[in-house]
């Protein structure tokens, strides 16, 4: 594992964050908090998630099942069911409108016009009894555009779009006559039918398998150049990430633990959780025969550590016990890891990390 | 789909005759018998009489010969002939009392989904609302309260009190001197309450049934793509999510397409309405195996027919089944 951060902010990266400008920014997250009922009483699921997105803009959303990433996705789209879901604080700016102040009737007509999302199952996100022309037509009507008839034939152009092969034929067969590729495919057509400004991609090629994943990811890319739009690329795969996104943001326990634009981030991770998932990537500079892996696992929402919540598994906490014990240092280093739970801070324009230590060691030194 | 159905059509032959075998062979074993009821009570019957009677309506023979007599007959749709003193056909007795409870299971059944299925789709929508709680208890209410009584507290109180509902039979003494509107107001009159009640503790089961259907699809990822679409939800429930919903419903359809034809005993008696449930009850009672074959073979008959609609209206509804392949 690579110890410390970098400190030098790579000069060349997209560094896309320039305070000062929040007015401009197609999508602002504002410290987003959302919790659920549950029957062991109320779990938070995101403690004041906060980044914000330019027109055209990918970012990559990264982490372990259950850190709040979907979540994230779906308090955008304004989709959580709710209740159980709550949310607790914070706001979500698009185009400068607050979507939370919406009326759901006009938030109806930022979903898959504006803001549109895809799915992990591709399988399952389909629904069997129309067909997957129906379906894609089925924007159109929906937002008014065009009656039924013009919207099948556009559904099946857009099908010709996303490279479904015999799109004609294609269009008045039914989900579960198809592939899982070719479901993403129609999934995708749907999504980008009304050229929204921002897609939401949640695990797009998770179900896929690999040679899929690289056509899908192809396709996404193309798409993305094409009708210049965000997207924001939910994922638990960093090589995915690693190509496509301009910039990444690292999820742990509901929190964003590092932002940066990709290139810094894989470069010079700075958060001790950043630093272990990508020293748990196989890669060609690896010269140990074991793949180094995070020690510990991740705690229950429901039972979430005081402090920084990443403290239980962080090496260099465990190191400041060890001098600690060994008497060479007082508590002090120790005090904030355990009691307080750690805010963003920018280490270099528009990369952010919450930790404390590396904030002592290298921030504001 | 015509190869699938014709292949159904003839599975269903076997299954018929077993059934037939059975329930013939179980009516013979029951205690009693046509002319024990007949014959018992009378003192003057011998021994020698009794067995001539017997002789006559073919009793002598054993279990086998007797089915495979009544198989041969079946062949060619002949139900035999009634062994009460009327000595009827045992189909012309079917037949006078098909229409009467035909009319009312229909109305009855089609009551029971045009009010369940709304009831069980709005209460999964609005889950744990006002409506979805007052509308639980209320079919469970329905559901619990014994049918009979239930009757009587209405005949009493429409009928008695109110004196807007006739209570019994299907017409009114002067129907013949009523004109042609006053008849049917006549009829549909009389049809008001057993129809009502018939429907009302069927509500439960059927809206339940919807409203867990509903639930199971509303949390389906499809839904979830629906709204991320931008329809309202309204659509996303309508397109979407009840005609998901109804498709486990085309089954219960299907099974409950015997009870067209299966009286009520008790409904009858209360109503004094001349339907199969009382036919068959005192077929019963009187160990009149022509007739209680009869009825119950139809009853198969209609049972087994049920279940291949069943499987038609689903595989015609549900293009994931595919009938070449599964059939």
């Amino acid at each position: 594992m690579r110890a410390g951060g970098n400190k030098m902010p790579d000069k060349d990266a997209l560094v896309k964050h320039i305070p000062g400008e929040e007015t401009q920014r197609l999508l602002t997250v504002e410290d987003l908090s959302v919790s659920f009922d549950t029957e062991k009483g109320s779990v938070r699921a995101l403690f004041g998630v906060s980044f914000s997105m330019d027109a055209g803009e990918t970012i990559g959303l990264v982490g372990e099942s259950g850190c709040g990433k979907t979540i994230t996705a779906l308090s955008v789209m304004r989709l959580l069911a709710s209740p159980p879901a709550k949310m607790d604080g914070g706001r979500i700016l698009f185009k400068g409108r607050d979507l939370f102040a919406l009326p759901e009737k006009r938030m109806c007509e930022v979903r898959g016009q504006e803001i549109s999302m895809i799915f992990q199952e591709p399988m399952t996100s389909m629904n069997p009894v129309l067909t997957v022309g129906e379906q894609v037509a089925e924007v159109f009507t929906a937002h008014g555009i065009c009656g039924k008839k013009e919207a099948a034939e556009r559904a099946v152009e857009w099908l010709r779009k996303v490279q479904m092969p015999d799109p004609e034929r294609r269009a008045k067969e039914y989900p579960h006559q198809m592939s899982g590729g070719m479901r993403q495919r129609a999934m995708i057509a749907m999504a980008l039918a009304l050229s929204p400004s921002l897609l939401i991609a949640d695990e797009p090629t998770t179900a896929l398998d690999v040679t899929i994943q690289a056509q899908i990811m192809a396709l996404l890319r193309e798409m993305r150049e094409r009708e210049r739009m965000a997207v924001l690329l939910i994922t638990h795969d960093l090589g995915v990430v690693h190509d496509f996104a301009d910039r990444t943001a690292i999820m742990y326990l509901g929190r964003i633990v590092e932002m940066a634009p990709t290139r810094e981030l894989f470069a010079g991770p700075i958060h001790p959780y950043t630093q272990g998932l990508l020293a748990s990537l196989p890669g060609a500079s690896q010269t140990s025969r074991v793949l180094p892996s995070i020690p510990g696992t991740v705690p229950d929402l429901a039972n979430v550590p005081p402090g920084c919540p990443f403290s239980p598994r962080c090496q260099h906490r465990q190191a400041a016990m060890k001098r600690f014990l060994s008497g060479e240092t007082s508590t002090d280093e120790l005090r904030d890891c355990d009691r307080e739970d750690p805010p963003a801070f920018e280490f270099s324009p528009g990369h952010l990390a919450a930790c404390h230590y590396q904030r002592r060691v290298c921030g504001e030194s | 789909m015509g190869r699938y159905v014709l292949r159904r059509i003839l599975v269903s032959i076997p299954l018929l005759i077993g059934i037939s075998i059975i329930t013939f062979v179980v009516i013979n074993m029951a205690p009693g018998g046509p002319i024990g009821v007949a014959s018992d009570m009378n003192p003057k019957a011998t021994a020698e009489y009794r067995e001539r009677l017997k002789a006559y309506y073919g009793l002598d023979q054993p279990v086998h010969v007797r089915y495979i007599r009544w198989l041969g007959r079946m062949a060619v749709l002949d139900f035999g002939d009634s062994f009460s003193l009327d000595g009827r056909k045992v189909w012309d007795k079917i037949k006078e009392r098909i229409p009467v409870t035909l009319l009312i299971n229909a109305l009855s059944m089609s009551l029971i989904f045009l009010i369940a299925v709304p009831i069980g789709i709005y209460s999964a929508v609005r889950k744990g609302s006002v409506f979805d709680r007052i509308s639980t208890v209320a079919v469970f209410t329905g559901f619990a309260i014994p049918t009979f009584w239930l009757a009587l507290l209405l005949m009493i109180l429409f009928g008695v009190h109110l004196g807007w509902l006739p209570i019994s039979g299907l017409v009114s003494l002067e129907y013949d001197a009523l004109s042609l509107p006053l008849k049917i107001l006549d009829r549909a009159g009389h049809l008001v309450l057993p129809v009502f009640l018939a429907a009302f503790g069927g509500l439960a089961g059927i809206s339940r049934y919807m409203r867990s259907n509903m639930l199971e699809v509303i949390r389906q990822d499809y839904i979830m793509t629906a709204r991320a679409k931008g329809l309202p939800e309204k659509v996303v429930v309508r397109r979407h999510a009840v005609r998901n919903a109804l498709l486990p419903v085309i089954t219960i359809f299907g099974l409950s397409i015997p009870g067209l034809l299966g009286g009520s005993v008790i409904f009858e008696t209360i109503f004094a309405i001349p339907g199969m449930g009382q036919l068959f009850y005192q077929g019963v009672m009187s160990r009149d195996y022509p007739l209680i074959m009869g009825i119950l073979t139809i009853g198969a008959f209609l049972t087994l027919l049920g279940n291949i609609l069943a499987d038609v209206g689903y595989a015609v509804a549900d293009p994931r089944i595919n009938t070449e392949r599964a059939g």
